[in-house]
């Protein structure tokens, strides 16, 4: 049942980027294009899905805990970082590059298209890299303590 | 470069079900629906109740595109005007920075900026101005 509900969920964010344009690499390119072929439809999903989000949390997190699960899971830190600050930048480089963001890139993996399944496996190396680098880190850094 | 249509109600009503995914997943699981989180927990998984919803949930983004299809009779657009290598690249740098920055468009930019976190307001500020810095670049600059 569990499984069947976020599957549930998963599949109305899907059907939500592929309607919204997220998954359409011209698309989101576009928008980015203030210059040239600007294409600001990109805002109005940002829009929509924040206003949504926005005052949906504001009645979710009023209750004790989620109806599946014991607690919520929120992101305590707010201190800001080289990582948070240098790891946005570096991501917004590759999203200019490519056009796909992993929650863009994600559910067009559901169209088939063989660009799909490339930006993916490139995604899946760049996250498995930067895992293995910064566990490597983590341990010479606890080596030197 | 390719012209896009401006399509303000459907991309709002894309944004909506983006939005009310992010709240059932957060009512439900208790949990960020960030592709990046999500999806870095299915890689690396932690333990098999943990790993099983992550799947879930990635499995029903997928079949996103399959039900507009089933409705629509066909598929959402996906058109790509960059090369195989700038996928290619642009992938792995993606993958770098969004492990770094612990999240992206839909972590950071809907679910973290709906709560208000000063952390993520500046990873999305962040991303968005590179992106448009490298959009910019590629192609005013080096005209490709």
């Amino acid at each position: 049942m569990r499984l069947l509900i976020c599957y549930l969920i998963g599949l109305v964010f899907g059907v939500g980027i592929s309607i919204s344009g997220m998954a359409n690499p011209a698309k989101v390119l576009n928008f980015f294009d203030v210059a040239g072929n600007w294409d600001p439809s990109l805002a109005f999903v940002m829009g929509g899905a924040l206003i949504v989000t926005f005052i949906g949390y504001r009645f979710v997190l009023k209750r004790p805990a989620p109806t599946l699960s014991e607690t919520f899971q929120l992101p305590t830190r707010r201190d800001l970082d080289l990582p948070l600050i240098g790891g946005s930048a570096v991501f917004g480089v590759g999203w200019g590059i490519a056009g796909f963001c992993p929650g863009g890139a994600l559910p067009a993996l559901g169209t088939g298209r063989s660009e799909v399944i490339i930006f993916v496996v490139a995604l899946l190396v760049g996250i498995i890299a930067a895992k293995a680098l910064q566990s490597m880190l983590n341990r010479g850094s606890a080596a030197r303590i | 470069m390719m012209e896009t249509a401006f399509t303000p109600f459907q991309s709002l009503g894309g944004g909506i079900l983006i939005g009310a995914a992010s709240v059932l997943l957060m009512a439900t699981m208790g949990r960020i629906m960030g592709a990046t989180g999500i999806l870095a927990g299915v890689i690396f998984p932690t333990n098999k109740a943990d790993w099983l919803w992550r799947a879930a949930v990635i499995l029903g983004m997928i079949s996103g595109p399959l039900l507009v299809m089933l409705i629509t009779g066909q598929f959402p657009a996906v058109q790509v005007p960059v090369s195989t290598s700038m996928l290619v690249i642009g992938g792995v740098i993606v993958g770098i920075g969004v492990t770094y920055g612990a999240g992206c468009t839909s972590g950071h930019g809907v679910c973290g900026m709906a709560r208000l976190s000063p952390r993520s307001i500046v990873a999305t500020l962040t991303f968005m101005l590179t992106t448009g810095i490298t959009v910019y670049v590629i192609r005013h600059v080096l005209g490709a």
